[in-house]
């Protein structure tokens, strides 16, 4: 067992679609609120092989794309310092502030380095004791523990130098904002299977109880987002609206309780913003009052910097899937993949991206493709 | 949000004071971060996440998965559906426990 | 170098859509300086040879934008191309800037159906390098010349300042003559041609990704650096009827695609299943949030061919050691002229689309 090819299966795939096939009878909008399941999505044509009657509403799940743009700013300011190392999960460089991105940063002589890890940022801060060294912290729960463990253990070694610019966020409440929103059109939710295997699934059953939505625990392989969608529409067709966790593997109903107390150590929860969608109350995490030195916004004193997201973007809207992309008045125009204005624009597996590459493909096809994809 | 990838643990070491261990990624050897699943012993798998290991991977919950992946077919020409048949009896979560948790 | 037919074909399909490179997050157009992206093959480096290049120096030789230009002097047909090697770290498993310096200029010779004669060679050290370094480099620099079978006919030196270059950078140029009859060009790639990959992809890439600061893995693979010109031959010798040859350096194989459908205006198809990916590959690119189809290769090429040629031109392949796992990939159609599709491994589709620079490890 490697935990890879075994859930790529493309025998195991069909017999999982024909049941899916079989069981559909009428049209529902699921969410999949992870960005990387989005992702295996894609990449592997799933949302093709599925009956029409599903629609995958891709959800605000890529922490790179919901960073607000103050936040970005904020990074951009700070990485300008001389006297500062910034470092970043590649995909971040890429990401525009106003005006610029972190590449362009470095070519105007920043200090900004890719990492794999935060605790190559701590270990860069241990060698560069005359730098400092910032590390952008951004990330859902499943990143959170490893950027609280590099605090921590700053904190430990007594490292002065190091710090971290938190954009931390929570998928709960994200799929709360998501439901309350009037007119939602989203029935059924496939959870983040990573997120879980961190905070477990004890969080879901008051969500799928109030909003009366089926809320399936899932993976990340073809396999495993094929389960996630036929365990969601099986409830879905029997009236049903339960927590399951179709990612036992990974996902125990506690989660991981070491990960879970270091988080409670060293954040504490409070408002984020959300790129293209807004505040959200009590969707993210900072640093709890006794690692505030930790804190890059609290060291460098940009809390001042604010940026207003633009009013054009409706992302929020589209990611209830009310709005289809091509409806809004920017797309297009003033909002494409290259000068995003919300998150669904910049990512590439964004409604609003992915709505974008696969209209030039459509425009130019005589016969659709997904005509010839299945038999 | 979570690009985790499942990984085999080769050696386990403390480093620093931090539980540290060498893990196999189909060929691709990594150095982890143990300190959240402190417990992991060489040869198991684990889903790791930016250097972190994040949770024990089991075995036999991936292998009953794929087991029932594997009779979806063959049950529904057998012996019809039993999910359906399960949830037309009024009694759907029967059918489904052996999966969860 | 990316041809203008890219740049054009991206122009036109504008006004309808911007799809010029996207990868998640989005990149950011624009800007007035320099960034990394602008040198990394891909949409950004079409937009620097479009807008200052080309109206700076550009003329009919260069219009085409080939990897080699192919020259008429007195009847005969020469293939003429230069590259720069800026790589770091200067040593990595398989190969060193050495061995890129000749077999990628050796290589682009060889895209043309050339045979590689001359190279010239320029080296631009930094003070304070090791001179036991640039001997090690210019001795993998002369191996790697007399396997390719071409002679390095002049040279050239200058030093820099210390903090002002990276050790050691080269430059390289050559020359080929290109065998009467043959006509290799992206332009020519046309509906029903068999796509033909010479064997694993993404070996380089991953080989030097392994050692990058920041990043690195242990990985027991090495760079699949090698010069091509004698496959080649051997290809040219069962047709001289190959459309285009291509190798998938930076960009990787969705860069190399990309660019020979919007220069020929035909549609790509590409069975995934079919590319052959390593192990170790496919696993480093999955840690990193990466796509093999989009990593480079140094010692690989894509042709395309008329099917009916394709079988004898795959079996002169297998017989020559650089193309011993050579396999079909996909072909072109008439369908999505431009664009690069891909037939996944479950029978869906995706848009394989052109980087925008160089791929970034993800976390999502």
């Amino acid at each position: 067992m490697k935990y890879i090819e075994e859930f790529q299966d493309p025998m195991l795939a069909e017999r999982l679609l024909e049941d899916i096939h079989a069981t559909v009878t009428r049209p529902w909008a699921l969410m999949e609120v992870c960005g990387g399941q989005t992702h295996s999505i894609i990449r592997h044509g799933i949302d093709q092989l599925l009956p029409e009657e599903l629609e995958l509403i891709h959800g605000p799940g890529c922490p790179v794309c919901v960073t607000p743009l103050e936040l970005i700013d904020k990074a951009l300011e700070i990485a300008s310092r001389p006297e500062v190392i910034f470092c970043s999960f590649g995909d971040m460089l890429r990401v525009p502030g106003t005006g610029r991105d972190l590449f362009q940063v470095r070519s105007q002589g920043g200090d900004v380095r890719v990492v794999y890890s935060p605790l190559d940022a701590l270990a860069l801060a241990r060698q560069n004791p005359d730098r400092e060294v910032v590390f952008f912290g951004i990330g859902f729960e499943t990143t959170a523990p490893p950027n609280a463990m590099a605090v921590h253990q700053a904190a430990k070694l007594g490292l002065r130098n190091f710090s971290l610019l938190v954009s931390h966020v929570r998928v709960p409440p994200a799929i709360e904002a998501i439901m309350r929103a009037p007119d939602s059109r989203v029935r059924a939710f496939l959870a983040a299977g990573h997120v879980c295997s961190v905070m477990g699934t004890e969080e879901y059953p008051a969500l799928a109880e109030r909003f009366e939505v089926p809320i399936v625990v899932t993976g990340f392989e073809p396999l495993d987002i094929l389960e996630g969608v036929r365990r969601a529409v099986r409830q879905l067709e029997a009236g049903r609206h339960t927590v399951e966790n179709a990612y036992p593997r990974a996902v125990v109903a506690q989660g991981n309780p070491a990960a879970r107390a270091m988080l409670d150590e060293v954040f504490t929860t409070c408002d984020r913003g959300w790129r293209g969608i807004g505040v959200i109350p009590d969707s993210g995490w900072r640093l709890a009052p006794r690692y505030r030195e930790y804190d890059a916004e609290h060291r460098f004193s940009v809390e001042g910097v604010t940026t207003k997201e633009p009013a054009a973007c409706r992302s929020g809207e589209v990611l209830q899937g009310l709005l289809k992309p091509h409806e809004c008045e920017a797309f297009g125009t003033t909002c494409t993949p290259r000068t995003p204005l919300g998150a669904t624009m910049v990512s590439s597996e964004g409604a609003c991206a992915a709505y974008y590459l696969y209209r030039r493909l459509g425009g130019k096809t005589t016969a659709p493709l997904e005509a010839s994809t299945r038999d | 949000m979570c690009l985790a990838v499942p990984g085999k643990v080769l050696r386990t070491e403390e480093r620093d004071g931090t539980r540290m261990a060498s893990v196999d990624f189909g060929g691709v050897v990594k150095e982890v971060c143990l300190e959240y699943v402190p417990d992991l012993r060489v040869g198991e798998y684990t889903i790791v996440h930016v250097g972190f290991a994040l949770q024990r991977l089991d075995e036999e919950s991936a292998r009953q998965t794929l087991e029932l992946f594997e009779n979806l077919g063959l049950l529904e020409e057998e012996f019809g559906d039993p999910w359906q048949a399960a949830a037309d009896m009024g009694q759907p979560e029967d059918a489904q426990r052996e999966v969860r948790l | 170098m990316t041809s203008t037919e890219t740049a054009e074909a991206a122009e036109t399909a504008e006004t309808a859509a911007d799809f010029s490179g996207w990868t998640c997050p989005a990149p950011l157009r624009g800007g007035d300086r320099v960034v990394m992206g602008h040198g990394g093959g891909g949409a950004l480096s079409a937009e620097l040879v479009e807008h200052v290049f080309a109206p700076a120096f550009g003329g009919p030789a260069l219009a085409p934008l080939a990897d080699s230009a192919a020259l008429e002097v007195d009847g005969v047909r020469l293939a003429f191309s230069t590259d720069s090697y800026v790589v770091r770290p200067l040593f990595f498993p398989g190969g060193s800037i050495g061995d890129l310096a000749v077999n990628g200029t050796v290589n682009d010779l060889a895209m043309s159906g050339a045979r590689p004669a001359y190279l010239s060679c320029g080296f631009i050290l930094e003070e304070g390098v090791e001179l036991e370094l640039v001997a090690r480099v210019s001795e993998a620099l002369g191996t790697a010349a007399r396997t390719a079978g071409v002679e390095i006919a002049t040279g050239d030196t200058k030093v820099v300042e210390a903090g002002r270059g990276d050790g050691i950078y080269l430059n390289t140029a050559g020359i080929g003559v290109i065998p009467h009859g043959v006509d290799i060009r992206p332009q020519r790639a046309a509906p029903g041609d068999v796509i033909i990959v010479s064997g694993a992809i993404g070996v380089h890439g991953v080989a030097v990704l392994s050692r990058r600061e920041g990043l690195e893995f242990e990985v027991g693979i090495e760079s699949d650096c090698a010069a091509l010109g004698g496959l080649v031959a051997d290809m040219l010798a069962v047709t001289r009827e190959l459309h285009v040859l291509r190798d998938p350096t930076r960009g990787g194989v969705a860069a190399a695609l990309n660019e020979i459908a919007a220069a020929a205006s035909v549609g790509v198809v590409l069975q995934e299943r079919a590319v052959p990916v390593p192990e170790q590959v496919a696993s480093a690119c999955s840690m990193l949030g990466l796509d093999p189809l989009y990593v480079a290769n140094e010692g690989k090429l894509l042709a395309f061919v008329p099917r009916a040629e394709a079988d004898a031109v795959l079996a002169a392949m297998r017989a020559h050691p650089l193309g011993a796992e050579a396999t079909v990939v996909g072909e072109c159609v008439t369908e999505h002229p431009g664009m690069v599709v891909a037939r996944t491994g479950l029978g869906g589709t995706r848009v394989v689309d052109l980087p925008l620079g160089e791929q970034l490890p993800r976390i999502c």
